[in-house]
């Protein structure tokens, strides 16, 4: 197997208008692993995925998969390279005009001319996999969260992918749905011999699977380490993030233009007057 | 929905589609009638066309025969010279009188042929000088009442 | 009072370049969808499907309005031709404003409320629901494969369902005209027969349907690509299309007519 990782993101800053979202992103994933990057809502998680994936391209520095420049490439080499990925969405975004079973067979017919016996066979086996095989016929509609997002699970890996991206996977999961989706993600992992990412703030559940997390965190990475490393960090805070704690680095008040004392002296004033 | 049933859908709305475009082409409109095959030009001056418009029929014993093609002023002789589409298996003699007609007392105007006894034919292009301009109403009205002023004058006169 | 009227000043600056900005950027839209329509003619299946949605599901609606259009027609018509005693005019007046006016913008104006918004809303809330995001990461072009056959599907229907639409309102007029009032079938015909031209009425009425097919399209599935992925944004872009395209119609139409019928 390859040595050199499979990402590798260098000094990458991204800036959305003005508004700078990464600063300074260095990050590595190697081939077979599964790695979390962890933060709060809207701390850019979400961003470096789609770097990744080439949907935008980095203010500077460097985003490379498999050893390419992701955003050096033509429209054509990216699709190439994405044919190569599979991505899960945060919540599930199956097509929901299309049955379970089209939805998984959507990318085997639109990038290949295999028969549809062929086709037939592997969506069962993807089926099968994250166990919905008798949910074939079902519409979008009428699966549940925990269902949705296993059959968007079976349609991420439709084409065996090299990498595999999950966006919130655990997202509004109840508990034995999300040590469903959990395990699967690990397992098919390990079964299939690629890589994944997993974008996620649910500590408890990526802390079981993962090898590798990154604390990402105003757009910076501010701690790495395994599982283990990360449970006993000191770094403040890591430690209010994995302990849930309300208080802490992370404050619970928002920024506010005046102190807590002034504004009750301060009154409505005048912007409270709309009409 | 599979795709059979959604093919055979789509095919009957674009089948009753084209069914309904064909009834305005032959029913509504005069596509049978006025693209029956080759036509020849033949032009004529008026002294006054009237109303007439362009696309107006050209007809000969009531029979639509042809339609007019345009409608120009002769900058020298101040004459309307109409310019005729007409269909080729009808020829006329070369006596044939063209005259400008009202279908109806209010109807549209047409240019009607008052066929001659000549044994030579209109030739394709052909500029025919014989014709009797539109009844202008107004024309005619006051024309009328003038007759009729002057009669009754002629009238008292006499009697005296 | 001069920062006042520079604020003001400042806005209807800033609206007016944003619409502007806004129309390049459907014009660009447009010239991508045409770009990228391959995929939609070559597996014309997917075109198919779209015209099912569009416009077989738009056939109830344009075939009763049409019916009751001619219906209202054949009675205000002949209520006043009578007055000035050619009533078997009728034929001509019910078929010329069908064919050259109201089949293709009645039916437009049906096809944008009914088949144009659901096409914003299905693009908008796939757009919200991220399955286009999706779809470009499966290295899918969402413009060829979402888009285009939507398009191509709206383009193609338009003139079949205002030739519809036209067809039975002569029909209702002739209904109410011949049949309840007791005008000459005969001559209700043979006038409309030598009054109608093909060329002249017809064929400019589908070249009107055709360009109205084009604008209903691509307003409604601009407007659904470039909703805000929210609820209300997609509440919002479907109101637009209905609201945007209905102008546009009613513009495109004056000026179509303008070039048409100037003689």
């Amino acid at each position: 197997m390859n040595d050199d990782p499979l990402i590798r993101l260098t000094d990458v800053n991204f800036a959305y208008d003005q508004r700078p979202i990464l600063t300074g992103i260095n990050l590595v994933i190697p081939r077979g692993k599964v790695v979390a990057i962890m933060g709060l809502s809207g701390c850019g998680k979400t961003t470096t995925l789609r770097l990744i994936g080439g949907q935008i391209r980095p203010s500077s520095g460097r985003v490379e998969v498999d050893g390419q420049v992701v955003h050096e490439l033509d429209s054509d080499g990216l699709y190439e390279l994405r044919r190569r990925m599979g991505m899960l969405f945060q919540f599930g975004a199956l097509f929901t005009d299309m049955s379970v079973y089209d939805n998984i067979a959507f990318q085997m017919r639109e990038h290949t001319d295999l028969p549809e016996e062929l086709i037939h066979d592997m969506v069962m086996m993807k089926l099968h996999a994250v166990g919905l095989r008798g949910a074939a016929g079902l519409m979008p509609s009428e699966l549940s969260g925990g269902m949705a997002r296993r059959v968007a699970l079976a349609r991420a890996i439709a084409l065996d992918p090299m990498l595999i991206m999950y966006d919130e996977p655990f997202a509004g999961l109840d508990p034995i749905s999300l040590s469903i989706v959990g395990e699967l993600i690990r397992k098919l992992n390990d079964a299939l011999g690629t890589s994944s990412i997993v974008v996620t703030h649910d500590v408890q559940e990526s802390l079981k699977i993962v090898d590798y997390i990154y604390f990402v965190s105003a757009g910076k990475i501010v701690a790495e380490g395994t599982a283990e490393e990360i449970k006993h960090s000191t770094e403040p805070y890591v430690h209010q993030f994995v302990w849930g704690e309300p208080d802490g680095p992370v404050n619970f008040h928002y920024p506010a233009p005046r102190p807590y004392g002034e504004e009750m002296l301060a009154g409505p004033g005048k912007k409270q007057v709309w009409w | 929905m599979n795709r059979a049933t959604i093919d055979l859908w789509v095919g009957a709305f674009v089948a009753i589609g084209l069914v309904s475009l064909l009834f305005l082409a032959l029913k509504v409109g005069n596509l049978a009638a006025s693209s029956s095959g080759e036509t020849y030009r033949l032009q004529a001056e008026f002294d006054n066309i009237g109303g007439l418009k362009v696309r107006a029929p050209v007809k000969s014993a009531g029979v639509v025969v042809g339609r007019v093609a345009d409608i120009r002023l002769d900058p020298e002789s101040y004459r309307a010279v109409v310019a005729m589409n007409v269909e080729s298996r009808f020829k006329f003699p070369r006596d044939t009188i063209l005259t400008i007609n009202t279908s109806g007392l209010l109807g549209e105007q047409y240019v009607g042929f008052e066929v001659g006894g000549d044994s030579e034919l209109i030739k394709d292009g052909a500029i025919l000088k014989k014709t009797q301009s539109a009844v202008v109403l107004e024309k005619l009205i006051s024309q009328f009442m003038f007759n009729k002023a002057a009669e009754g004058g002629d009238g008292g006169s006499d009697k005296k | 009072m001069v920062n006042a009227l520079r604020r003001i000043l400042e806005a209807l600056g800033r609206r007016v370049t944003g619409r502007i900005w806004r129309l390049g950027f459907a014009a660009r839209f447009l010239f991508a969808t045409l770009l990228h329509s391959g995929t939609a003619l070559k597996r014309f299946h997917l075109t198919i499907r779209e015209i099912y949605f569009t416009g077989v599901l738009s056939l109830i609606i344009i075939l009763v309005s049409g019916l009751f259009v001619g219906m209202v027609l054949g009675l205000q018509g002949y209520d006043t031709l009578q007055r000035y005693g050619s009533t078997e005019a009728l034929g001509i007046l019910v078929a010329l404003s069908l064919v050259r006016e109201l089949g293709p913008v009645v039916s437009a104006l049906l096809f944008a409320s009914r088949a144009g918004s659901a096409i914003t809303a299905e693009i908008g809330l796939m757009k919200a629901t991220e399955q286009l995001s999706a779809m470009e990461m499966m290295a899918v072009d969402p413009i060829a494969r979402v888009v285009a056959p939507r398009f191509w599907a709206g383009v193609i229907s338009m003139p079949l369902l205002a030739a519809l639409f036209s067809a039975m309102g002569i029909f209702g007029g002739y209904l109410v005209g011949v049949q309840l009032i007791g005008v000459d079938e005969g001559s209700f015909w043979s006038q409309m027969q030598a009054s109608v031209d093909f060329r002249e009425d017809i064929i400019n009425g589908v070249i009107k349907s055709f360009v109205f097919g084009v604008i209903v399209s691509w307003i409604a599935v601009f407007e659904g690509y470039d909703s805000e992925p929210t609820a209300e944004g997609v509440s919002g872009a479907t109101t637009r299309t209905v609201v945007t395209s209905s102008l546009a119609i009613l513009f495109a139409d004056f000026i179509l007519t303008a070039f048409m019928f100037r003689g």
